[in-house]
């Protein structure tokens, strides 16, 4: 996807455009559609310079311009519950929130999955960098990482290349970021073999007067970029990585791209990340901001220099000058299009005041981070500001850029693409997992085989192989991570305020109802958050779709966002912010619809946290919540039977309400010793996972009422396992009745068996080999 | 109040985690960087943990030519306590003042856990505190912990009781002989592969077994 290169003598200015407006230009080849050519000629009122076209390219990509999610992603403001804590809202690089005693929280998920297909280790590495500076340059040091995955098959051949490079990614760069991994998901399902899905989510705190925005205001201040040289890596990433599908076959032509769509062929687009320099350069930005040398401030991720300066310009006084040559460049031959849209790591672009600047460039050099001027905010006519404001940028004196930048950064195509539910949908939800259509186990024998095959299976195994790989402990603040509910960090060391995190997302429930699915996802993580004891705040959102352009994704799409929307309102946490990924898919097939969900939780003391696992002998053991025939989705239809139909479980967000705040006010009361939710795999799977955390056995009575198939594997939601101190039961069964919410009393923690009474019983030590064999096997 | 420097250089992350360390075990953690060749007067130095100028050669190889380290150097010779964790134990044997190499985890993964350790030595200014044979569980967290040297080395460790302490319960990264950390024949300077900073609350690390690491050192200063 290469515009001609020329030499320096040929550079296209906005002279020769005027000059020349029948040249023929590639606007195919970089994604653009031949409507969206002609509205930049409209704009522009001449044809674009190729700088000009490779920067409204880019900005116009799918990835960058939201085009087609724009019109459905409104719900999350219009929906938005009234809340206090909300100070930086949606549209910015992330959201804040205020957690009280002048802390305030910045979180924010984003996906890197096409480069981590195509090169594992670097696309990986680089997600994190990216989501790390989008909470960087809110102001806020970088706390802890979170990452959702998703794979192939555990036993697909390319599952071997693409999980073990993508975790190692992970951990190369977050390892030596310095940044806790405190939790995540890995998930396999065959419909990810040619689309993993690796986002990251990243959690930053600052004090909440301390907040920066990306603005470049004050006609006079300096353009600054600092850190990394840019080079010729990852040109183009966002248009011909992010926003097309791969093929199945891997070659050919694929929509958006001439030169071949494999990801052999794509493999120059990705980035190369470098942690230490992101180190340095975060370090180095904390400093800046410490000292009060920044007026505004915008990371460098996907769409390079042409995003920053755009959106800098645009959210600010509209105009601005960059002399695009005095980048810093690793290779000097570079032309100007691809200084522009260079995607390489590990660079900032800060607005400084010229009194600052001295100041500004000591602390860069006593960082060793390169910085240099490369611009200056710029006055407008009321006519400029009114057409968009104006950005200007010379090469070597030569004007290749003059746009109104409100057109290219916040003014891009909308699209309402057609929608309507897949071919197949009806009869994927007849298809219930009746006992007549799936065989139930009946009797111990069969229960206990059931158990045991679910909790070996390939989604609910141990996945310490992943997370061993990643340091939880640095920065000396965890006080939960994996495989705990929620990760939990402490924010001040000295009153104990930290807050709790969980992502989750089932793309088996959002595929058979996406509007459920959704509000599953969300609902999981809440309930994950107030196991700890955290109260839920905020939500974060990561949409993993397949291409808007199939009208079946984009209903499953935009049912999804409406759910979340509509779960956001009822549960009373606002969206903050999130991210898109759309054309995930491998051909015509698309992956299952994945919404992932992020909630943050504040919590007062983290010393009163819950963890998840049990230990003290004696305590008793109770059932939160109320247990349906609900087998839609299930790990146990997909591990047992390899199926997929029916309804997911019912979303009752009254009740999950309720359940936290039951939560929450028994970890706030002192009164719960474990707290685990319930979800894929049912009670057992929380049971199993419980015992081998805290290494203790427990004796358990299924509730007489019900079937005990039912009771140990289906997956309703809005239940909670927790154990209680025998003193503190009364209390606790108090604060249960006075809501009415529904609890059984299971049986007590004790020995080094797992005893499902008067059905069967599995020594802990039959329970963790069968639990943690899986993915050593694999990968070893 | 006895003043404990730990170094900052470009790449150290667990350097805000051993000030943390110092001052919950009683004592004023001083920030010294790496630029710096005045060590202000500190009492004993920490090289804390993390990937000192990313480590993109061979780790701690960079870090050893930093200015801070000539007088780190100069005064583990006049005796004063210095502890190297993980980066910092990598950076005192390519320093020489600690026999040795660390090299790739023999699994080449990326390993943390909690890890079970015996303090083999009390004969230290940093384990002073612990009855030889002391179990603890502390935190492992690293790439390159696997620790290797020559035959006689090993031998001259063992002989003269220079293993500070072995892995318990599985070795993670292969070490020779289960070797955790190490120290000279004076007993100031302690190399250390697993991270005591982040075993000194309960609620933060696997125990607080790792606090006696920094209780030790305050009983025992020697001015820099």
């Amino acid at each position: 996807m290469t515009i001609r290169t020329r030499d320096a003598s040929e550079i296209d200015t906005v002279e020769q455009a005027a000059a020349t407006p029948e040249l023929p230009q590639p606007y195919t080849e970089l994604g653009l559609a031949p409507d969206e050519y002609q509205r930049i000629r409209t704009i522009l009122g001449r044809r674009p310079t190729g700088c000009e076209l490779a920067m409204y390219a880019v900005m116009w990509s799918e990835h960058c311009s939201y085009k087609s999610s724009k019109i459905h992603l409104r719900q999350f403001a219009d929906k938005a519950p009234p809340s206090d804590a909300l100070l930086v809202g949606m549209g910015e690089n992330a959201g804040v929130v205020d957690i009280g005693q002048g802390w305030a929280v910045t979180f924010k998920i984003e996906s890197h999955n096409h480069p981590s297909f195509v090169e594992p280790y670097q696309g990986a590495a680089t997600g994190v960098g990216g989501i790390v500076r989008d909470i960087l340059s809110m102001g806020a040091r970088p706390v802890a990482v979170l990452d959702p995955l998703r794979f192939g098959p555990l036993d697909a051949p390319d599952t071997g290349r693409v999980l073990p490079g993508v975790v190692a990614g992970i951990g190369g760069y977050g390892n030596c970021l310095g940044l806790p991994t405190i939790g995540g998901e890995v998930v396999f399902d065959p419909s990810y073999a040619g689309n993993p899905l690796v986002n990251a989510l990243c959690v930053g705190v600052l004090r909440r007067d301390a907040i920066k925005l990306a603005k470049a205001s004050g006609p006079g201040n300096q353009v600054i970029l600092y850190g990394a040289k840019t080079g010729r890596d990852g040109i183009g990433g966002v248009s011909v990585l992010a926003s097309a599908t791969f093929d199945s076959a891997g070659s050919g032509n694929g929509a958006g791209t001439g030169a071949g769509n494999s990801s052999a062929a794509k493999k120059p687009s990705v980035q190369v990340g470098d942690p230490f320099t992101e180190k340095t350069l975060v370090e180095c930005s904390l400093e800046l901001f410490e000292r009060n040398l920044v007026a505004g401030i915008q990371d460098l991720g996907g769409a390079g220099l042409a995003c920053a300066t755009s959106e800098l310009a645009s959210a600010g006084t509209g105009g601005m000058q960059v002399w695009l040559d005095r980048v810093h460049l690793r290779e000097p031959s570079m032309a100007p299009h691809e200084v522009l849209t260079s995607e390489s790591q590990e660079r900032m672009c800060a607005i400084v005041a010229p009194a600052d600047v001295p100041g500004f460039l000591a602390v860069c050099e006593k960082w060793d981070v390169h910085a240099t001027v490369i611009g200056e905010v710029t006055g407008v006519t009321p006519a400029e500001a009114e057409a968009g404001g104006r950005l200007v940028i010379s090469w070597h004196g030569e004007v290749v850029v003059d746009v109104p930048p409100r057109t290219v950064a916040h003014e891009g195509p909308v699209y309402a693409r057609p929608f309507g539910p897949p071919a197949d949908q009806d009869a994927l939800v007849a298809d219930t997992p009746s006992p007549g259509r799936l065989a139930r186990p009946a009797g111990g024998g069969e229960l206990r085989r059931t158990l045991l095959r679910l909790a070996g299976s390939a989604n609910l195994c141990a996945k310490t192989w992943v997370t061993a790989q990643y340091d939880r402990y640095v920065q000396g603040n965890t006080v939960l991570a994996q495989p705990a509910d929620a990760g939990v960090i402490r924010v001040d060391e000295s009153t104990g305020l930290g807050v709790a995190v969980s992502t989750d997302g089932s793309g088996r429930y959002t595929r058979l109802d996406p509007y459920a699915g959704a509000q599953l996802a969300l609902a999981e993580a809440y309930r994950n958050v107030a196991a700890t004891g955290a109260r839920p705040l905020a939500v974060t959102n990561c949409l993993n779709f397949g291409s808007p352009e199939d009208p079946a994704v984009m209903w499953q799409f935009a049912e999804a966002v409406r759910g979340l929307a509509d779960g956001c309102l009822a549960l009373g946490i606002p969206v903050t912010g999130g991210n898109v990924s759309f054309y995930n898919q491998t051909g015509e097939v698309a992956i299952l619809p994945t919404p992932i969900v992020g909630v943050l939780g504040v919590i007062d003391d983290v010393v009163r946290r819950t963890p998840t696992e049990i230990r003290g002998a004696g305590d008793v053991l109770l059932l939160l919540g109320t247990t349906r025939d609900e087998f839609g989705g299930s790990a146990w239809a997909d591990a047992v039977h390899g199926h997929l139909g029916g309804r997911p479980p019912a979303v009752d967000l009254a009740a999950e309400r309720m359940l936290a705040e039951l939560l929450v006010a028994g970890s706030g009361e002192g009164l719960l010793s474990a707290a685990h939710d319930l979800s894929e795999g049912g009670l057992a799977q929380a049971l199993v996972e419980s015992c081998l955390a805290g290494s203790v056995g427990a004796r358990v009575a299924l509730p007489g009422d019900l079937d005990p198939f039912v009771a140990l594997f289906a997956e309703s939601a809005a239940r909670a396992v927790v154990a209680v101190p025998p003193t503190a039961e009364p209390r606790f069964l108090e604060l249960c009745r006075a809501r009415g919410f529904p609890v059984t009393r299971l049986g007590v923690v004790d020995g080094d068996a797992l005893d499902v009474q008067g059905h069967f019983s599995i020594p802990l030590a039959e329970l963790r080999s069968v639990h943690e064999a899986p993915l050593p096997a694999r990968f070893d | 109040m006895i003043r404990i420097g730990v170094v900052t250089f470009p790449g150290s992350l667990d350097d805000r985690d051993a000030a943390r360390a110092v001052r919950l075990a009683g004592g004023e953690p001083v920030r010294l960087w790496h630029r710096d060749t005045d060590l202000a007067g500190v009492e004993a130095i920490i090289l804390p943990g993390g990937f000192s100028y990313g480590d993109y050669l061979r780790t701690g190889a960079i870090a050893r030519f930093s200015p801070v380290m000539d007088s780190v150097i100069s005064a583990a010779g006049r005796g004063v306590p210095v502890l190297g964790i993980c980066n910092g134990f990598q950076i005192l044997c390519e320093s020489q003042l600690l026999p040795g190499a660390l090299t790739r985890n023999n699994h080449l993964h990326f390993i943390c856990r909690d890890q079970r350790l015996r303090i083999e030595s009390d004969r230290t200014a940093w384990t002073a505190g612990y009855q030889p044979g002391a179990e603890i569980v502390i935190p492992v967290k690293n790439g390159e912990g696997r620790y290797v040297a020559d035959p006689d080395t090993l031998a001259r460790l063992d002989g003269d009781g220079l293993v500070v302490a072995r892995y318990l319960g599985g070795n993670p990264n292969g070490s020779v002989a289960d070797i955790a950390g190490i120290t000279n024949p004076a007993g100031n300077v302690v190399g250390l592969m697993p991270h005591p900073e982040h075993a000194v609350e309960a609620l933060t690390g696997p125990g607080t077994g790792g606090l006696g690491f920094f209780t030790s050192v305050l009983r025992r200063p020697v001015r820099a």
